[in-house]
């Protein structure tokens, strides 16, 4: 009974006596001093919050100010300069600058005097001037001292051309075949010549392109058979001679299409529109080529949100023109909503099923607490390191078998043997695979075990328990993971460049031709149109608003993007996780 | 009674120093369920259970009575091998269920967990509507059959006395419903696979006393057709519903008997201090 003994002396009653003389030997402060208050920890928490708020807001309202009123019509200055020289243009942006010291000292002694007091500093004003095809410049910086004066005349318009960017200037007169017309059927003329264009337009790539397919089709059904037969073969020979009639067939056609087409150009060429500059000088243009004109000092408050939204309509509904900085940007947004969703849609199961694994059936041990190690630290690895592997693995070495095996004909142009949409998916989805890992690892594990035990403690095997209890349980945390991955898919641009996206695409990765979603291709993405724009274009000035614009737009579609997954999240997280006693 | 015999005398020899077992059960006409044999069990180096060795009779109720931390929930969960999922865990003695042994490399675990319903001490219930989480034993063994899965639910709620509170939601959430409504949610889930054993685990530690009465009714009406074996700390409980009392104090089983005995004339000094609250 010596146990019992002991147990007695467990629940003595004098084991609370010596309870409170143990809590006795020291005496406790009363009064709290500042560090146990924590106050000042409070306040570097609550600073550095406040610091990286206001960076991130400074940031977007930044983006959200330039992008959005990047579209507003500005009003045109004529600026007389001192020695008689006139330019027209958009003010851009006044800054203070130091002129150079020959400048100084052509000027006036008045004038040098006081910028010498302001301590040799003067401002100047950079003018939007465009016409490009005339002066071989679109930008003009004007010192304040050269500017004799400055007007805001009301019949100078601004023109959008389909080539070489803006016209600033006055236009003169227009004409439809040699004969004259008088400048108020502008309107009017403009609308017939854009419809003509549109009309040429869609014959050229509609329909002489469809032949070029066709033509395409029969050049590759006859490599086919040569290499499926041998050369000289009479299978070979046969599919030839099959292509030979259909290709004499279709070129007829394609003839007959080139007249349209030339017939449709000549009417389209035959409305014309004289134009002055500033200075002058007269030129006439294709009416045609006019994609939007306004008398940028005449418009009423109304007109100028017509010219805004027109602008936005086109940016988000059009193609790109004159290298990307102007125009639309619709392939590039189209582009990287596929990318992101193709991705997604890889990334989703690959990542959840690997998490299932290491989570619910490998062996707890040292091996896979390195895997796990592994994983969490490919997120660190540059991106651009899965550029050069997605060119290297999936490109070439993977779609350079599938080129092999499915379209030797074609070689050797690569079809799949090159960086496209699929390979670009891939080397993302790759990149983002550790966020989703790491997210349905958390998620899996904050499954309550009473939850498991209940399905197993029915008969369930441990596959049904996962099917049916942990994955909808987990559901939530695992979109909180594909939305990181999204996002982060959505921004990335260095390895993209290697991949598969280009400056301009020849055509969507989805369209109406058949198989209809065109993996292979190569894609427009807007992360990159941010760069190619802003610092590869023959002007950055004028690519400096498309920037902004274009990472709104980015920005707003991944924002989109997360909107749509962060509902379908909160609508599973009501359905799982609402516990209630 | 010869089978008795020789298993009072099992229980004093597996004993090493300690008084043996007190060992005294009503039996069942219906015989033994399960029958326990030297049991011992290991959590990584630390023994929680040590050699116990009792049976449960068929169609009673045994309630497992004990301090905290006595090994009350491990020695149940190892009845439905709930134990399994524990890293380390290792076991020796012999559990048989209507005679076929528990452990083993034969043994079909998923089989076994079918033949028995498992209440939780927290009510558990499935993220799914009220149906769905009765039906689920079913849906294990790949019943489609609506009409039959619709029955079984209503036949299994009512069972639980719980089908005039839920026959007109029963495709909303079950996470809606009140902690005891879960619990016997839960209880007409265990039922609903049609078990041979109900193992609870201290089934009302989370309810208040209205709740728990309608639980205790519950038990003496399952009782006809079920083993039930309940884990509680509520002495009175365990007098009302039990037929035999184990009363288990650090991982050893220290007295087994009939329920009305153990309460009012234990045969262990530790049995008489636990029972009457002068310890514990
Ligand atoms: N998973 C585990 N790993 C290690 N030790 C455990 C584990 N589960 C229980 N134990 C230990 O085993 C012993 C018995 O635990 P058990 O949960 O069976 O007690 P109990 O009688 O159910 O207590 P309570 O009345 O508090 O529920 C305790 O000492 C406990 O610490
Ligand atoms: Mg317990």
């Amino acid at each position: 009974m010596a146990d019992m003994a002991q147990m007695s002396d467990d629940y003595s009653p004098d084991r609370s006596d010596s309870a409170a003389s143990a809590l006795s030997v020291v005496t406790r402060r009363k009064a709290s001093d500042l560090t146990a208050r924590g106050e000042p920890m409070v306040w570097a928490m609550g600073g550095s919050l406040a610091f990286g708020l206001m960076m991130i807001l400074g940031f977007l309202a930044l983006i959200f100010w330039n992008g959005l009123t990047a579209f507003w019509p500005k009003p045109v200055e004529v600026v007389t300069m001192t020695d008689g020289h006139v330019i027209a243009g958009e003010p851009v942006r006044t800054e203070s600058y130091k002129p150079q010291k020959d400048a100084l000292e052509a000027l006036p002694a008045n004038l040098r005097a006081s910028i010498e007091a302001h301590g040799g500093m003067s401002t100047r004003t950079l003018y939007r001037i465009g016409n490009y095809d005339f002066y071989s410049n679109d930008f003009q910086w004007v010192p304040v001292f050269n500017v004799k004066k400055v007007e805001r005349p009301g019949d100078l318009t601004l023109v959008e051309r389909q080539e070489w960017g803006v016209f600033i200037g006055r236009l003169v007169s227009i004409s439809e075949d040699g004969k004259q017309m008088s400048i108020s059927a502008l309107d009017a003329e403009h609308d017939k010549a854009r419809a003509l264009r549109g009309k040429r337009i869609a014959i050229e790539t509609d329909e002489v392109g469809s032949i070029n397919r066709q033509i395409n089709a029969l050049r590759l059904s006859v490599r086919r058979a040569e290499i499926n037969y041998g050369q000289g073969s009479p299978e070979a020979n046969a599919e030839a001679g099959r292509a030979a009639a259909e290709t004499a067939k279709l070129n007829l056609d394609f003839d007959r299409l080139s007249q349209k087409a030339a017939a449709a150009r000549a009417a389209e060429d035959a409305l014309k529109i004289k134009v002055a500059e500033i200075g002058g000088e007269t030129r006439e243009f294709g009416l045609a080529d006019f994609v939007r004109y306004y008398d940028a000092n005449a418009l009423s408050l109304l007109q100028k949100f017509g010219v805004y939204f027109s602008r936005w309509y086109e940016f988000l509904t059009a193609d790109p023109r004159e290298a990307n900085t102007e125009g639309g940007v619709w392939p590039a947004i189209f582009g990287t909503l596929v990318m992101t969703v193709v991705m997604s849609l890889l990334v989703a199961p690959f990542g959840v099923v690997a998490a299932l694994y290491l989570r619910e059936y490998a062996k707890q041990g040292r091996i896979v607490s390195l895997v796990r190690i592994c994983v969490n630290n490919l997120a660190g690895v540059p991106s651009i390191v899965y550029g050069v592997f997605g060119l290297g693995f999936f490109a070439y070495v993977l779609g350079g078998s599938i080129d092999r095996m499915f379209f030797p004909e074609r070689l050797p142009n690569p079809t799949f043997g090159t960086g496209g949409l699929l390979w670009a998916a891939l080397t993302l989805a790759l990149l983002t695979v550790p966020v989703v890992i790491v997210a349905t690892e958390e998620a899996l594990s904050a499954v309550p075990r009473s939850m498991r035990e209940g399905s197993l403690a029915c008969g369930a095997s441990k596959w049904q328990t996962i099917k049916w209890i942990v994955l909808p349980r987990a559901m939530p945390g695992i979109m909180t993971g594909l939305i990181l991955a999204m996002a982060r898919g959505a921004g990335e641009v260095a390895p993209l460049m290697i991949v598969g996206v280009v400056k301009l695409a020849p055509a969507l990765p989805i369209d109406g031709m058949f198989p209809f979603i065109h993996l292979e291709r190569s894609f427009m993405h807007l992360g990159f149109h941010i760069y190619d724009v802003g610092f590869q274009s023959r002007n950055s000035e004028a690519g400096r608003s498309m920037v902004f614009v274009t990472a709104l737009v980015l920005m707003v579609l991944v924002l989109a993007l997360n909107a749509v997954s962060i509902r379908v999240r909160n609508r599973l997280k009501r359905r799982f996780a609402g516990d209630k006693f | 009674m010869a089978a008795a015999a020789a298993l009072k005398q099992d229980a004093a020899t597996a004993i090493d120093g300690y008084d043996p077992t007190v060992y005294h059960p009503v039996t069942s006409p219906s015989g033994v369920e399960i029958s326990i044999r030297d049991f011992r069990l290991w959590y990584g180096a630390s023994q929680a259970l040590h050699n116990i060795t009792m049976d449960m009779q068929k169609g009673m109720v045994t309630s497992l009575i004990g301090p905290s931390g006595c090994g009350k929930s491990t020695l149940l969960r190892s009845l439905n091998r709930m134990n399994d999922l524990i890293d380390n865990l290792r076991v020796a003695g012999e559990i048989r269920l209507d005679g076929e042994p528990l452990f083993g490399p034969q043994v079909d675990v998923i089989a076994l967990r079918k033949r028995m319903g498992m209440v939780f001490q927290k009510p558990n219930p499935f993220p799914m509507t009220i149906a769905e989480n009765v039906t689920y034993p079913l849906k294990v063994d790949g019943v489609t059959n609506k009409r039959l899965l619709a029955e079984a639910c209503e036949a299994a709620l009512k069972g639980a006395a719980l089908w005039e509170e839920v026959k007109n939601r029963l495709n909303d959430s079950a996470l809606g419903l009140s902690g005891g409504q879960q619990q016997r949610l839960c209880i007409a889930r265990a039922i609903a696979g049609n078990p041979d054993v109900l193992l609870m685990d201290e089934p009302c530690s989370a309810l208040d006393p209205i709740a728990t009465m309608r639980i205790e009714q519950l038990i003496e009406e399952l009782k006809s057709s079920y083993t039930i074996v309940i884990v509680t700390h509520n002495m009175q409980q365990a007098a009302r519903v039990s037929d035999n009392t184990a009363f288990m104090y650090l991982g050893r089983l220290i007295e087994y008997g009939a329920t009305k005995e153990v309460f009012t004339n234990p045969r262990s000094k530790r049995t008489e201090d636990y029972v009457t609250g002068r310890f514990g």
